[in-house]
């Protein structure tokens, strides 16, 4: 069976993906967390990213959130895509609600201090 | 129930793949398939439900709620709420008899919150699935999964809270059962209830509109909702939380994903109330009690992950 890298070049963090694995679902056994995870579905938009390079495999998943432009232009869900080579990744939440995660996980964490 | 309105009746969810859904909601939750309609969509129902079906599913692009809908007492409720709902400034769109299958004519509308609710009051009175009507057994056999009771609410994010308030309390006659209200007094949830039961629906505060946070369906007891949790390990679906207690309503519970990132609950117990008790309030500060009452801290995911 076949085997690929995800890096995420944000973060310079990788891990091993089987390629008839989600990434998501990948990285979430290896315990590194440098994509956002919410429903692991493909509906709710958190786990958006750009495939800077390689190829992939698409489950489907909410037009909300990729359009088929978008798609076509290397935007996806993290939770939704399976590698066919190595992938070089960068996180690309929508902008709106990526302020909104943002503001909340500074929230949160000076609630937990 | 003040103005006619019974019950919550039954929502639409949209899905990205019939046949994965079908394995969530009937296999996994253990709702039963009762029809089918041209359009693809599929009916579902609970057992211990009378009526034809609570749950309807349809392929789509975007996952997410189309509209839940609450049956009304009789036709006459039904004449008088449209007149009300019109005088209050809400858009009546009709959808005929049949339109969906086997249920009367339905009268739909939006909240401020965005979200697009349903007003009805005939559906096929199926019984409740496998007993009989007289001398019933304690329950079916024969039932999947997590062997869910019966659909019991959903909580949806959006804004426009007091509008929505105003919309449920006042022209629906709903009542406020249980809160939660920020440092500066505005109320950011809201608890709403038709009967005995702590919520037939909620409200989260959210920035923006129309958002579905999950369908919650009642197990009977603690012990169902952790053998769910096995259930939902033995076939890898995501979790969100659980098994926990939640402080708003004191219900014991645990969330899910369908495949399409809809978040499911199913929970046992919780509070009751009469109309002679006070709406329950929880402050903002307390948040992370209120909604998870062992961990005492949110996840950000319950806050933020919505379809
Ligand atoms: S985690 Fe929700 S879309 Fe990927
Ligand atoms: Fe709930």
């Amino acid at each position: 069976m076949r085997q690929f890298n995800i890096t995420n070049k944000t973060s310079k963090q990788s891990f091993v993906c089987r390629e008839e694995d989600y990434i998501l679902h990948a990285m979430l056994r290896t315990g590194i967390a440098c994509i956002p995870v919410g429903c692991g579905g493909g509906g709710c938009g958190v786990c958006r990213i750009n495939i800077i390079s390689g190829k992939a495999d698409f489950g489907r998943m909410s037009k909300v959130h990729v359009t088929d432009e978008q798609l076509n232009n290397g935007y996806a869900l993290a939770c939704r895509v399976k590698p066919k080579s190595d992938l070089v990744i960068e996180c690309a939440p929508n902008s709106k609600s990526s302020q909104q995660r943002a503001d909340l996980t500074k929230q949160l964490n000076e609630v937990s201090q | 129930m003040k103005k006619g309105v019974m019950r919550p009746g039954h929502v639409q969810i949209r899905v990205l793949d019939m046949k994965e859904a079908l394995k969530h909601y009937v296999d996994l939750l253990g709702l039963i398939e009762t029809d089918r309609d041209e359009s693809g969509r599929v009916y579902l129902k609970a057992w211990s439900e009378v009526d034809k079906f609570s749950v309807v599913l349809r392929e789509a692009d975007e996952p997410g709620c189309d509209f839940m809908a609450f049956k009304v007492v009789d036709e006459d409720a039904l004449k008088q709420l449209e007149k009300d709902l019109v005088e209050f400034g809400s858009t009546i769109t009709h959808r005929e008899a049949g339109d969906l299958k086997d249920c009367g004519r339905r009268i739909q509308f939006t909240s401020a919150s965005g979200h697009c609710f349903e007003l009805y009051t005939d559906k096929k009175y199926t019984g409740k699935w496998g007993l009989n009507a007289v001398n019933p057994e304690a329950w079916p056999r024969g039932l999947k999964g997590m062997k869910a009771v019966r659909f019991d609410h959903c909580l949806f994010y959006g804004d426009a809270l007091a509008e929505t308030y105003d919309l449920f309390v006042n022209v629906l006659g709903f009542y406020l059962a249980e809160q939660v209200i920020d440092p500066d007094g505005n109320r950011v949830a809201q608890f709403l209830s038709l009967s005995t039961k702590a919520h037939d629906i909620a409200f989260i505060m959210h920035e923006e509109k129309g958002k579905f946070h999950h369908a919650s369906f009642f197990l009977e007891t603690w012990e169902d909702i952790l053998r769910a949790a096995d259930l939902i390990s033995m076939e890898n679906v995501p979790i969100d939380i659980g098994p926990t207690r939640h402080g708003l309503t004191h219900g014991k519970t645990i969330y899910f994903f369908d495949p399409s990132g809809n978040r499911t609950e199913v929970f046992a117990g919780g509070d009751y109330n009469y109309p002679d008790h006070k709406p329950t309030t929880w402050k903002a500060e307390d948040l992370g009690k209120a909604i998870f009452y062992h961990d005492r801290v949110l996840n950000e995911r319950f806050l933020t992950v919505v379809t």
